[in-house]
């Protein structure tokens, strides 16, 4: 095969795990082409390439696929080590660590995010609210805990857990306007408000983020959508 | 001073904790057992985990790891020059990492409801099961196991599968994986089990039914 990779990322741009894969891809210095799917009328090329979860992100690099967010980071990380910087760390037990915190921001703080705006009851959305509080004050910690006073979480430069977590800033930010909800509010959680402003100017991140105001009326359509009468028959 | 050695906080029913002794085994590191009555959690346990307080947790020279998939990561590179547990290609890592994630969603989440239903609620529940499972086998073609030759990260992180599934359909009264429905998966329960580091770190067969039944029962009169 001619030299040189061949990246295409099928991605959908108001996708947190698709800015993810941005975001890693920026920060490496590696280009790609980038095609954005419909996701109410997918590609073929998408449910070929990710048949189990037809879901995006999906890396195809060289024409084999890659799905799932946190294992595209890992795979882009693994295979195209000697290019840019690392997303993990070198040492072993650091690396469980980020692994640890990604994996709390997909498995425990997305989900309570996602109710708090998206619950379809009050008691749902202010469960949410709740468990969203804890999520991030513990995220908190850990930026003061394992980040040591460095800028990133990934120490001084930005790492696995920033690129996982800077993945949901386009959303973030679009929450104050959408929920009224500031999520990395500076009085409660002083650190992630200082490191999404950080995180947000870096050279490499600032041009991959997507639209505030386009994210804030593709939020208000989705709740607007959640919030309309079933129709009868209707399909996702 | 510096605490050393290995520790594994587990509960002896919990497949999520076996997949720790695995891995240490394959590496062939010695590690001191710390039996968990998740009702009463240890100090140690909420010291050493106070983000999730879940076992299992390992403890390597007085640091700790949890999260059992990110766990048998860190082992394979903690101890790099041992028994290979994850791929050495990067495309076939994320092969494996995308099926554990699969298992781990998909297919727990359709196992669980076989064990809390009756009648035709739990015939639904076993064929959508199986429907998950057929869908992880077809990693398996053309493998002995997961891992291709030998067990690998895969491997380690389904093979729970294997002992407990009987378990459940002993339980249950009912089969789950056959040989019509997912023969490649049940000729791996046979070469999995046939394991020796496996078989080392099973949890007694009988003990784990006589907990299933009680545990099906409360749930069902709930």
């Amino acid at each position: 095969m001619a030299g040189g990779d061949d990246l295409k990322l099928l991605g959908m741009w108001a996708s947190p795990y698709v800015l993810r894969v941005k975001l890693a891809l920026s920060l490496k210095g590696l280009s790609y082409e980038y095609v954005e799917e419909d996701l109410r009328d997918k590609s073929e090329l998408l449910v070929k390439s990710n048949p189990v979860h037809k879901k995006v992100p999906v890396l195809i690099h060289n024409g084999k696929p890659v799905s799932e967010s946190l294992i595209i980071l890992q795979y882009i990380d693994e295979a195209f080590a000697g290019t840019g910087p690392s997303l993990l760390p070198a040492d072993p037990y650091e690396r469980a660590v980020a692994r640890f915190w990604a994996a709390y921001i997909d498995d425990k703080m997305l989900p309570a995010l996602n109710q708090s705006a998206m619950g379809k009851t009050e008691e749902e959305r202010a469960e949410g609210k709740k468990q969203s509080l804890v999520t991030v004050e513990t995220l908190e910690g850990a930026l003061r805990d394992c980040g040591k006073g460095k800028p990133f979480f990934g120490g001084d430069s930005a790492g696995y857990v920033d690129v996982v977590l800077g993945g949901l800033l386009g959303w973030v930010r679009a929450s104050d306007e959408l929920h009224g909800v500031k999520p990395f509010d500076p009085e409660r959680t002083p650190l992630l408000a200082a490191w999404s402003e950080r995180f947000g100017a870096l050279e490499a991140v600032e041009p991959v983020m997507p639209d505030v105001s386009r994210l804030v009326e593709f939020g208000k359509m989705l709740k607007a959508r959640l919030a309309a009468p079933p129709a009868a028959g209707a399909s996702n | 001073m510096a605490e050393k050695g290995v520790k594994v906080f587990g509960m002896w029913a919990s497949p999520m904790v076996i997949r720790v002794e695995w891995a240490l085994r394959l590496k062939g590191v010695e590690y001191e057992y710390v039996d968990e009555d998740l009702a009463n959690k240890s100090a140690d346990l909420l010291r050493y985990n106070p983000v999730t307080k879940k076992v299992p947790v390992l403890v390597h020279d007085g640091k700790p790891i949890a999260e059992s998939t990110i766990i048998v990561e860190y082992i394979d590179e903690a101890w790099k020059g041992g028994y290979p547990i994850m791929p050495a290609d990067p495309y076939e890592r994320a092969r494996a990492r995308f099926w554990a994630r699969f298992a781990e969603e998909k297919c727990n989440a359709a196992l669980y409801p076989i064990f809390t239903t009756t009648g035709e609620a739990q015939r639904k529940a076993v064929h959508e099961a199986q429907q998950c499972l057929k869908t992880l086998e077809t990693a398996l073609e053309g493998k002995k196991f997961f891992g291709g030759d030998a067990v690998g990260y895969l491997d380690i992180v389904v093979g729970w599968y294997a002992h407990w599934l009987p378990v459940v359909e002993e339980v249950i009264g009912a089969s789950i994986v056959t040989d019509e429905e997912l023969p490649l998966m049940k000729a791996w329960f046979d070469r999995f089990l046939a394991v020796d580091v496996v078989k080392a770190a099973l949890p007694d067969r009988d003990r784990l039914v006589a907990a299933n039944k009680a545990r099906r029962e409360q749930l069902l009169s709930a």
